[in-house]
């Protein structure tokens, strides 16, 4: 770094600029576009000049949106309670079913363990609209259509085998003799588990809880098919802004806004976890 | 203290055999070294012994108690690893403290024991800091500290000072003994490094292959090697290693080296015609004058001097490599021709078949048997 010359400061600097513009322009322009309303979006030339407004946003806080054919009710606030719902249980569940049988799969070989890692794997393989029409049959058969249950169930093709097989590799990448050494100074298998295994591993855990989470957050098609309107995610609910009266741009972009801040948090504080996460290599031994 | 029994001990990987039907005996506050090759199977007998690995056939008795089932927590023994295995998320402290956490301790007696240990190992002044920000020789204190500080009564020592600088590991092989005796346990000790075996061991067991080949005190293992293969893993330089073919004299046995004779103290016609290898240690051979009775002649190839000898290969009148060892500062040639004394006491013979030593005493024997 300190050997670089004033040039190629300057043209790193435009380098990371384009880059940066180029990923954060959507978003930007969504962000101005959630305080505008549908004329100032719409107007040609557009402009980044508009006096902003706030009715997006209180539009769908209060649920009430008005249309040139008159107001309409939205859920959305109630679709974003539900991504949270969903996703954060999914990850819980699929956190505490998974971390477990991925410390089994790294420390354990035991018949056919390849096999079922594989299988778990193979999950994600398969389309889910290939398994979607199967699906919405026996959930309707077991009852489990249109419930919570039923849907972070489906949600664990999305979450388990993605985090079995990250975290699995970060177990693996614990030296076995560290967690010997803890056995032989009097520790039981469980407390080594705890106390050695999953903070070493801690930086992987999370950085695939979050993969995880932004996942099951964006999920739309199990969602779309397996629920109905109040069980919903933002990212089905947000097809309510399509109404019989024209797109409502700026509801959406304001939609859009709040429905990425959970994840876009999250992210920004896992960064510390994911950063120690990648330097772990650095301290083994 | 405690005894420690291995019988018949198999751990097989696959196809493959690491220890193959193993016995050993080691005795109450014997400090036994397992010396041999990387591969020889070494370290995984001691986690065998330390309970993380299990054999596939066979028994280990701790203190004359079947440990073959139990867990490495209930085995109550200590180890230290040859890649340290420290808790990296964690102080020297509580690394070294994790050894006394399990036993439920009270906080001021951790404090106490790890103190104290600290202390023996200098390491007192850096037990705040994590793994990382320990220097190697610090590093492999703090796990020698953890293995010792629960007082085991038996200590696995997996080749310790392997991944420490020289310096250091020169220092450690001087305060071990002191330390590990103070500890009073019965202490193995695995390392690769013939002098740390020899420095350390009450007895030194020469592993090879998953076998032990050769178990014995170091002057046994040193002055009557049970095979070619041991023979020239201890020593420094390597053990002169000849091919030869006894001959019949008028006293005994005899080989040639440069067409002179030397005896074979002890060996009789049995070995006459043999295909044997003659061993003979380069510090048991000295440079004499040509008039001496038994003088071999050799060329002077080249000297290397270290530290406290001087090494000198020269070539026999065949062309054979003999090295030949003296005090730094002895006066020596330094080419040309020369001639050598062997001391023929102490020279070995093995069979060049199986590599296995031939002892004068068990021929003579089986000589005498078969007269009478």
């Amino acid at each position: 770094m300190e050997t670089m010359s004033p040039l190629e400061r300057l043209l790193r600097g435009i380098a990371l600029t384009l880059v940066v513009v180029f990923f954060m322009f959507p978003i930007v322009w969504i962000f101005l576009m959630s305080f505008q309303t549908n004329e100032t979006i719409l107007r040609i030339p557009p402009s980044v000049v508009f006096t902003p407004t706030l009715d997006n946003y209180a539009a769908l806080i209060t649920g009430k949106l008005q249309t040139a054919a008159g107001t309409l009710d939205i859920a959305f606030m109630r679709n974003l309670g539900n991504s949270v719902f969903l996703s954060v249980v999914s990850v819980a569940v699929a956190l505490l079913l998974g971390v477990p049988a991925a410390y089994a799969f790294a420390r354990h070989k035991f018949k056919g363990s390849e096999d079922i890692a594989f299988t778990l794997l193979s999950f994600r393989f398969a389309p889910p609209l290939l398994v979607l029409l199967p699906l919405t049959q026996y959930f309707q058969w077991l009852g489990l259509s249109n419930t919570y249950f039923g849907l972070i169930w489906v949600y664990q093709l999305i979450c388990l085998p993605l985090i079995l097989w990250i975290v699995r590799g970060y177990f693996e990448d614990i030296s076995a003799d560290v967690e010997y050494a803890y056995r032989i100074a009097g520790h039981s298998w469980f407390a080594t588990f705890r106390k050695i295994a999953l903070p070493l591993a801690g930086p992987g855990i999370a950085a695939a809880g979050l993969l995880a989470f932004i996942f099951a957050w964006n999920n739309f098609v199990f969602a779309l098919v397996l629920a109905s309107a109040d069980k919903q995610p933002v990212t089905v609910g947000a097809l309510a802004f399509v109404t019989a009266s024209g797109i409502q741009y700026g509801q959406i972009a304001a939609a859009i806004v709040l429905s990425i801040t959970p994840t876009l948090a999250l992210a920004l504080y896992a960064q510390r976890y994911l950063v120690e996460g990648l330097s772990l290599g650095a301290v083994k031994g | 203290m405690t005894t420690l029994q291995l019988k018949n001990i198999v751990k097989r990987y696959k196809s493959q055999t690491v220890l193959d039907d193993l016995s050993l005996d080691v005795a109450d506050g014997e400090r036994l070294v397992l010396f041999g090759p990387s591969g020889a199977g070494k370290t995984v007998l001691l986690r065998l012994v330390a309970g993380v690995v299990d054999p596939d056939e066979g028994q280990v008795l701790i203190g004359g108690a079947d440990m073959t089932d139990v867990d490495a927590e209930y085995r109550g023994v200590g180890m230290a690893f040859q890649n340290f295995a420290l808790f990296p998320h964690m102080s020297a402290f509580d690394n070294i403290a994790s050894a006394l956490t399990a036993r439920r301790s009270s906080k001021e007696a951790i404090a106490a024991g790890v103190g104290k240990v600290a202390k023996l190992l200098k390491i007192d002044h850096v037990l705040t800091h994590h793994p990382k920000a320990l220097s190697n020789g610090q590093k492999q204190r703090t796990a020698l500290a953890r293995a010792l500080v629960g007082s085991p009564p038996l200590l696995l020592l997996d080749d310790p000072l392997r991944n420490v600088d020289a310096k250091l590991r020169f220092e450690m092989r001087l305060e071990l003994p002191r330390l590990l005796a103070a500890q009073g346990a019965t202490v193995i000790y695995v390392t690769q490094d013939y002098k740390e075996a020899m420095a350390l061991g009450d007895r030194i067991a020469v592993m090879f292959e998953g076998r032990i080949r050769q178990i014995g005190t170091p002057a046994d293992i040193y002055n009557t090697p049970a095979e070619i293969e041991i023979a020239r893993l201890f020593g420094d330089p390597t053990i002169n290693l000849l091919d030869v073919v006894p001959q019949r004299g008028p006293d005994g046995a005899f080989v040639e080296l440069s067409g002179v004779r030397l005896r074979l103290p002890g060996f009789g016609p049995e070995i006459v015609g043999k295909a044997c290898v003659l061993g003979i240690r380069p510090e048991s051979i000295a440079f004499t004058d040509a008039s001496a009775p038994g003088a071999i002649p050799v060329t002077v190839e080249a000297e290397t001097p270290l530290n406290e000898k001087t090494v000198t290969l020269t070539l026999t009148a065949r062309r054979r490599e003999i090295l030949v060892s003296r005090p730094a500062g002895t006066p020596g040639p330094q080419t040309g021709p020369a001639h050598l004394a062997v001391n023929s006491r102490a020279t070995l013979l093995f069979d060049k078949e199986n590599g296995r030593l031939m002892r004068p005493s068990e021929l003579a024997s089986k000589r005498n048997g078969e007269a009478a």
